[in-house]
């Protein structure tokens, strides 16, 4: 596929599991008022409300505040700070870096990110940020170590097309809706142990055929509750590497050479060793997995579901289609 | 009944020509935009280029001279004629030496060839730049002639004054010929 129509593709497997995760939250969420909270809501779903208010209420406080939480935990340094005290060949470097991310911010049409240096030697980035108006890309030491300059606006690229396709939003929505449905769960399984479920299924409203109906739907609805976390951490991951395919693909579209960040994907994937700066609640922001690549790097079934990046392969792969290579 | 359904299906259609109307002119500007920003990109290019390298040519001049001085004291001395004339001119190789360390001391790494580097990075950096403005107005312009002439909007786009964008094209063929590169000494450049 070219490039424009992977965009496309990614844009609507985006829709298409972020429509099945809300139908997932609203089965959860109304069985768990139907079932417990009963005639004390009346007629509005109270549990469900109040799930969806407060997990967004935390997705929202790490949407504000994520970028600084984020840059500061890593020990990202401004790249003007860098600059001072470097030696003249590595000024070089970050000033090749600068003009790379203005290049990029011209071909997006965005605001300038600001730009920062990771002291890790593991190649890796990173993009965070409210929006366009206020983003930042940060690099590591390793990266720029690595990679030359084609290779390096391959992936500055790829992170501002994660600004340029609001990918922050769209995690940050992903997390409130996780978020709720860890709640709902916890709560179900609480009223469970205290034997609230029963109380809907014995009352005398129900007439024989539909009191079949409810039993059944109880049922499948208390096996939902006990795999929710499992499948709403499955359903947030997918959606994770939906957008890091999206955001090849639009990066490709910035550079118009999709082989750039092939080439530095594959140099990335060699050097083996994790990221430790960036630690696991970031770990959907950066462009490879920083938690050590091994689930990453093999193509198996559990890695397939639970990774937050495509397979380093597929991933060139897809790249490699772009460019009319195979 | 029948009148509320009327009334809903026109308010729709009225919210959707205003949407649609709203956008293209978003459209537009973005597009007008778009072209003056390669304009911004070539001033910046005409303004800058002349003064790096001139600030590049300074230093290399600078070293140059001296290194040239070192030089030119060696030939003469290995001409010397006679041992007094050997001393004296020796003298003199010593004394440009002497500037050349001191230039070596004040300058720990000779910085011609870093400035030379870097201003090749600059100069490769402002031609990218105006090249990915021209890219993003085509880019732009592309999205805002596909908004104008997919239906339902291609019916009164053009009666509401949109018309479609030229996108940047080489207007002469001569720029489309892959440049020659001559690094002997005797080439024009």
């Amino acid at each position: 596929m070219n490039l424009y129509e992977q965009q496309i593709s990614n844009r609507r497997k985006t829709w298409l599991i972020m429509i099945a995760f809300v139908v997932f939250l609203l089965v959860l969420g109304l069985g768990f008022d139907a079932f417990y909270v009963g005639a004390a809501g009346g007629s509005i779903p109270i549990g469900t409300l109040a799930a969806l208010g407060v997990g967004s209420a935390s997705a929202l406080g790490s949407y504000f505040n994520g970028d600084r939480a984020v840059l500061a935990a890593t020990s990202a340094k401004p790249i003007e700070d860098v600059a001072a005290g470097a030696s003249d060949a590595d000024k070089l470097k970050l000033r090749q870096l600068e003009n790379i991310v203005d290049e990029m911010a011209i071909a997006a049409g965005l605001p300038r990110p600001r730009v920062y240096v990771v002291p890790d030697a593991d190649p890796n980035a990173f993009a965070t940020g409210r929006g366009p108006e206020r983003s930042s890309i940060a690099v590591t030491r390793g990266l720029l170590d690595t990679l030359d300059r084609e290779e390096l606006q391959g992936v500055v690229a790829h992170e501002m097309s994660h600004i340029r396709n609001l990918d922050i939003r769209v995690m940050t929505v992903v997390a409130a809706l996780v978020g709720a449905v860890a709640l709902l769960s916890d709560w179900a399984r609480r009223g469970m142990m205290w034997g609230g479920g029963s109380r809907r299924r014995s009352s005398d409203r129900e007439s024989g055929g539909s009191g079949v109906m409810a039993i059944a739907f109880f049922a499948i609805w208390v096996v939902a509750i006990v795999l929710a976390p499992f499948m709403a951490q499955l359903l947030a991951m997918m959606v994770s590497r939906r957008r890091e395919y999206l955001a090849d693909a639009s990066g490709a579209e910035l550079t118009r050479n999709p082989i750039g960040l092939a080439h530095a994907l594959e140099k990335i994937e060699d050097a083996a060793a994790p990221t430790e700066m960036i630690k696991r609640g970031s770990a959907h922001l950066c462009i490879a997995d920083p938690l050590g690549r091994r689930m990453n790097v093999k193509e198996g079934f559990w890695s397939d579901l639970f990774a937050s990046h495509p397979p380093m392969a597929a991933r060139i792969a897809a790249l490699k289609g772009m460019a009319f290579e195979s | 009944m029948l009148g509320l359904i009327v009334l809903a299906v026109v308010a729709v259609l009225v919210v959707w020509g205003i949407a649609s109307y709203n956008r293209l002119v978003g459209m537009r500007n973005q597009v007008l935009n778009g072209w003056r920003q390669i304009d911004v990109q070539l001033k910046r290019r005409h303004d800058l280029i002349p003064n790096l390298v001139n600030a590049v040519r300074g230093s290399m001049d600078f070293e140059r001279d001296t290194l040239t001085a070192v030089m030119e004291a060696r030939s003469k001395a290995l001409t010397a004629t006679g041992p007094a004339d050997a001393a004296q001119k020796e003298g003199q190789l010593s004394v440009a030496l002497g500037r050349l360390l001191a230039v070596a001391e004040n300058y720990p790494t000779l910085k011609s060839n870093d400035n030379v580097k870097m201003l090749q990075e600059e100069l490769s950096a402002t031609e990218n730049k105006v090249g990915f403005a021209r890219q993003f107005y085509n880019d732009i312009a592309t999205k805002f002639n596909t908004a104008q002439q997919v239906f339902p909007t291609n019916i009164f786009a053009g009666a509401l004054g949109f018309k479609p964008s030229e996108l940047f094209e080489i207007t002469d063929a001569a720029e489309r010929d892959v440049p020659t590169v001559d690094l002997s000494r005797r080439g024009t450049a």
